[in-house]
């Protein structure tokens, strides 16, 4: 019986999420929990690196502004760097707040962000499980 | 040294020769100014050449002689204020009349010099449009980077005011979802982090409406003699349900009769957002020293915590608007990030000073001194 949660627990993906904003780390980490997958929350760039550390997330979603204005581009570089089969998705509401708009679409700018998709901050739970599900090719 | 550019306008070369030789070593300064000012001639024989060095070019100072062959320098003066260009205009003229001077001052020149000039009569004139020039630029680059700050001010502003709504937004959601299940009691962190956040927001908006007082200068000064223990009981009073709930002792050492004379509205504002930060950031169980004296011809408040603490980086922000220190000790606890920059123009204002001395986990003491004026 123990044996066979513990299996279960094993087989589930696990997602990194990083974003200053402790409120929002608490509801990302409710509802892809409910998704079905495991959980590990960094409050930072530092925290995050250091966690990455010990452990290989499946997937990373981290937010773009959090100790500097672009801790998130920098994070990604860095974990790419570490395992550049991880995929990454920045978190942001950047374009929203500040009309800045970041394209990846375009190979130039793939060159430099180390992100494999933009999530807009404020995304409906359906969406989110489809973009999660895409990165993980589930 | 900086360069001004100078465009002499006259239609006779010997004038302009002698001028770009005066002015060709010639250099101004002042005490307020960290570059000297030196000056480098152009010429123009007509008032259409002069035109065209104007459209074509960026000129500090023009020096102009009326009497020209085609358009008069008058007219010109005039067709140069419509540029609405950042160059100031010195008239030289022989035949200098009233009517002239008026007329030229009216369409914007800056001064005049009579024909003939001695050169020390043009390096003095030349020295006083200079120190005009450069006051005139500098008054317009600090409306402009007060217009800057303002605008940072603005979208920090409305940051601080949206990340609250976006949290609670987002708790209320999976509330909606009922995504921890159907017993409300699983959600009631949630409630708490929401109703955390709402607090937040209320002290930002209460804080925002002490700062937009005191900056748009409207709060109406009540200078009177205000009993300093009174004003303090007040401020410990207000914050004895949290130092209660958190289990921190607050000591007060005031003498009974101490007076100042400020208005009690600001001298509280600064006790409360001390004592409320002592009682905030400290530990449970931790305790506030409150310690009035008078030394001098000031009164000094000594607020000191057993808290947190504050690190040799963050205190080199602590006073400015939306300084918050982030980090997992501060997140429970409601700031808008304004308090501390309140009172120090609180402080300010009273002629005063603040200071702070800290050591991370062990606490902080926060030192004010204000004179106490006329008791």
């Amino acid at each position: 019986m123990y044996k066979e949660f513990n299996h279960k627990e094993m087989n589930k993906k696990t997602v990194l999420l990083v974003d200053d904003d402790i409120d929002y780390l608490i509801q990302m980490e409710t509802r892809i929990r409910n998704f079905g997958f495991k959980v590990i929350k960094a409050e930072g760039k530092e925290d995050a690196l250091m966690v990455l550390k010990d452990v290989k997330p499946d997937l990373a979603i981290m937010d773009l502004m959090m100790e500097a204005q672009d801790s998130g581009f920098v994070l990604g570089y860095k974990l790419k760097q570490l395992y550049p089969d991880v995929p990454v998705a920045i978190a942001t509401s950047a374009t929203r707040e500040t009309g800045i708009k970041f394209d990846i679409d375009r190979r130039s700018d793939r060159d430099w962000i180390k992100a494999d998709v933009f999530l807009q901050k404020g995304i409906r739970n359906d969406q989110l499980h489809r973009e999660i599900n895409k990165l993980l090719k589930i | 040294m900086k360069n001004l550019k100078v465009l002499i306008v006259d239609d006779e070369p010997g004038i302009r020769s002698g001028i770009e030789r005066v002015l060709h070593n010639f250099t101004v300064g002042y005490p307020f100014m960290e570059d000297d000012f030196g000056f480098e001639t152009t010429e123009a024989g007509t008032g259409e050449e002069a035109l065209e060095i104007i459209e074509s070019q960026a000129v500090d100072i023009i020096l102009l002689d009326n009497k020209l062959p085609g358009i008069q320098g008058i007219d010109l003066l005039e067709q140069i204020n419509k540029m609405q260009i950042d160059s100031l205009v010195m008239m030289i003229t022989s035949y200098a009349s009233l009517d002239l001077a008026v007329k030229a001052t009216n369409n914007g020149a800056y001064n005049f010099v009579p024909k003939p000039f001695t050169p020390q009569e043009l390096k003095s004139a030349i020295e006083n449009i200079t120190k005009h020039l450069f006051l005139r630029r500098m008054t317009m680059k600090m409306k402009e980077e007060g217009k800057q700050i303002r605008f940072q001010f603005l979208s920090v502003l409305s940051h601080e005011l949206k990340s609250p709504l976006n949290a609670v937004d987002g708790y209320l959601r999976i509330m909606q979802d009922k995504q921890l299940g159907d017993n409300i009691d699983d959600y009631m962190s949630m409630i708490d982090r929401s109703l955390i956040r709402l607090q937040g927001m209320r002290n930002l908006i209460m804080d925002m409406l002490d700062l937009t007082q005191i900056e748009s200068g409207k709060k109406h000064r009540k200078l009177k003699l205000v009993n300093i223990k009174e004003c303090i009981q007040l401020a410990i009073h207000s914050m004895e349900p949290m130092a209660i709930q958190r289990n921190v002792k607050v000591n007060c050492n005031c003498p009974e009769i101490l007076n100042i004379q400020s208005d009690a509205d600001e001298l509280e504002i600064i006790f409360n957002n001390l004592v409320s930060n002592a009682v905030k950031y400290n530990k449970e169980g931790g305790s506030v020293f409150i310690d009035i004296t008078k030394e001098d011809a000031n009164v000094i408040f000594r607020v000191e915590d057993t808290g947190i603490g504050i690190s040799p980086e963050d205190q080199l922000n602590l006073f400015r608007e939306f300084t918050r220190i982030k980090n997992s000790k501060t997140q429970d606890i409601t700031g808008s990030g304004l308090g501390l920059s309140i009172v120090k123009k609180m402080v300010e204002l009273n002629k005063g000073t603040i200071s702070l001395e800290s050591e991370a986990d062990r606490g902080s003491v926060f030192t004010v001194s204000i004179p106490a004026g006329t008791c």
